[in-house]
């Protein structure tokens, strides 16, 4: 069940070429561009966690695939998801953000329905993956 | 890339390319203009960036008619005494290649030893690796490279520097371009500890010393450029200061008539403020006068 978080996330999994002129269209508006990754795909989970630091003085989206690459081979198995930031006053918050890498089976999600004082019944989504333990999901 | 110049549609084998509008719809022409006019001398250098210029339009008219065409290796090596020009030259190559479309973005990281070489163990990698990823898509320019190889002291990680350059100058030579420079013989006695990379340098070019005429261009350049100029006699002296300043050690080429051209500037200052109180032109701010440079110790040694 292919996570659906982020931009992009319908398409079918993006090539590296299309992944650097993502890269390139995001520094030529001048953002700062991030890598995080996570094994817990809870959509509600905003801690990813961040490889590296953010990318303010990369001119080239070459520099930016070296990362890419490097979080790659570090976490096979994670969730890693490109950030572009724009920094300009008045904005200050995330532009894009799209999923690059996933791992290779995702187990998807179950709901869980807790019931509460007068029979009403509260509605939550677990994911199958946190099930186990950080480090052992995939 | 595409070709978008007046050679759309293919010619037929054995019929004329159109060399000239392939020349005049690229920017070679400015590139290879500006940096005659900009710099004086150089020739060395000057006619490998016209042979890189060359390469890339007939490139142009290659991919024109179906021919392949990769982009040529492009590290380079500077060699040469001090004040030679070797770092003003690495500056403006970023910009060069970048107008003749050979790098994509243009900018150039100049950094040192110190900045690839960490000081314990496990430091240099993450550091030459970050230095790398900046670079990408520009030049980057080492300047005094031999310092990366320190083979009498064994606690010395510039070697893993070395070695991570020597892999992204082979694997990623699309996205980056490295330019060493350094002294002469330093530079060749690191080439000849790394052969590695002495092979992956396309371009060693050496920077020859500047002859008498072109200092005294260059100075005439320097003072265009700080707004001032010399007198007709003043202009002599320059001559005259330039050819016994070259005689004497420790001379750096235009690092040195840069030096001499500031203590004029200085004594020109002492000279003027000398008259506080009578009247000053704007010409005589402009003005460097003869005894300007004629107070040089240059001058006054060769009575010793």
């Amino acid at each position: 069940m292919r996570v659906t978080q982020g931009t992009f996330s319908f398409l079918p999994d993006l090539t590296d070429a299309q992944i650097a002129r993502q890269i390139e269209y995001c520094l030529g508006n001048g953002w700062a561009v991030s890598v995080e990754y996570t094994d817990d795909p809870h959509p509600r989970n905003t801690y990813w966690e961040m490889f590296g630091t953010p990318m303010f003085d990369i001119r080239d989206a070459a520099g930016v695939m070296t990362e890419v690459n490097a979080c790659r081979k570090t976490f096979p198995n994670h969730y890693i998801k490109l950030n572009a930031f724009d920094s300009t006053r008045g904005r200050e918050s995330l532009r894009l953000s799209f999923i690059i890498g996933r791992p290779a089976t995702e187990p998807g999600f179950g709901l869980l329905r807790e019931e509460g004082p007068g029979r009403s019944v509260r509605y939550t989504t677990r994911a199958y993956a946190t099930e186990r333990p950080e480090g052992e999901r995939y | 890339m595409p070709p978008r110049d007046g050679l759309s549609a293919a010619p037929a084998a054995g019929e004329p390319l159109d060399l000239q509008a392939a020349y005049r719809d690229s920017h070679v022409g400015e590139v290879l203009d500006s940096l005659d006019r900009e710099l004086i001398g150089l020739a060395p250098v000057k006619s490998r960036i016209r042979d890189i210029a060359a390469l890339l339009l007939i490139d142009k008219l290659r991919r024109a008619v179906g021919l392949s065409s990769g982009p040529p290796a492009l590290h380079m090596s500077f060699t040469g005494n001090p004040g030679t020009g070797k770092t003003t030259v690495a500056m403006r190559m970023a910009e060069i290649l970048h107008r003749l479309g050979y790098v994509r973005k243009g900018h150039l990281i100049a950094v040192t030893r110190d900045d690839l070489v960490g000081q314990y163990i496990g430091h240099t990698a993450p550091k030459t690796r970050e230095v790398l990823k900046k670079a990408m898509g520009g030049v980057l320019f080492i300047d005094e490279a031999y310092y990366l190889y320190r083979p009498e002291n064994e606690r010395d990680y510039g070697q893993e520097a070395i070695e991570i350059l020597l892999q992204v100058m082979e694997n990623q030579r699309d996205d980056l371009v490295v330019i060493l420079a350094g002294y002469k013989d330093r530079m060749e006695t690191f080439f000849r500890s790394n052969p590695g990379m002495s092979s992956r340098i396309a371009h060693h070019i050496d920077f020859p010393d500047y002859t008498p005429g072109e200092l005294l261009a260059i100075a005439r350049l320097m003072l265009e450029q700080m707004q001032y100029r010399v007198s007709g006699e003043g202009s002599e002296a320059l001559r005259e200061y330039i050819e016994k300043r070259r005689a004497q050690p420790h001379f750096a080429n235009a690092r040195s008539i840069r030096n001499a051209l500031d203590r004029a500037r200085l004594r020109q200052a002492s000279r003027l403020f000398e008259r506080i109180g009578g009247a000053i032109s704007r010409q005589d701010l402009q003005t460097i006068e003869e005894s300007d440079i004629r107070a040089s110790r240059v001058f006054r040694e060769q009575h010793d």
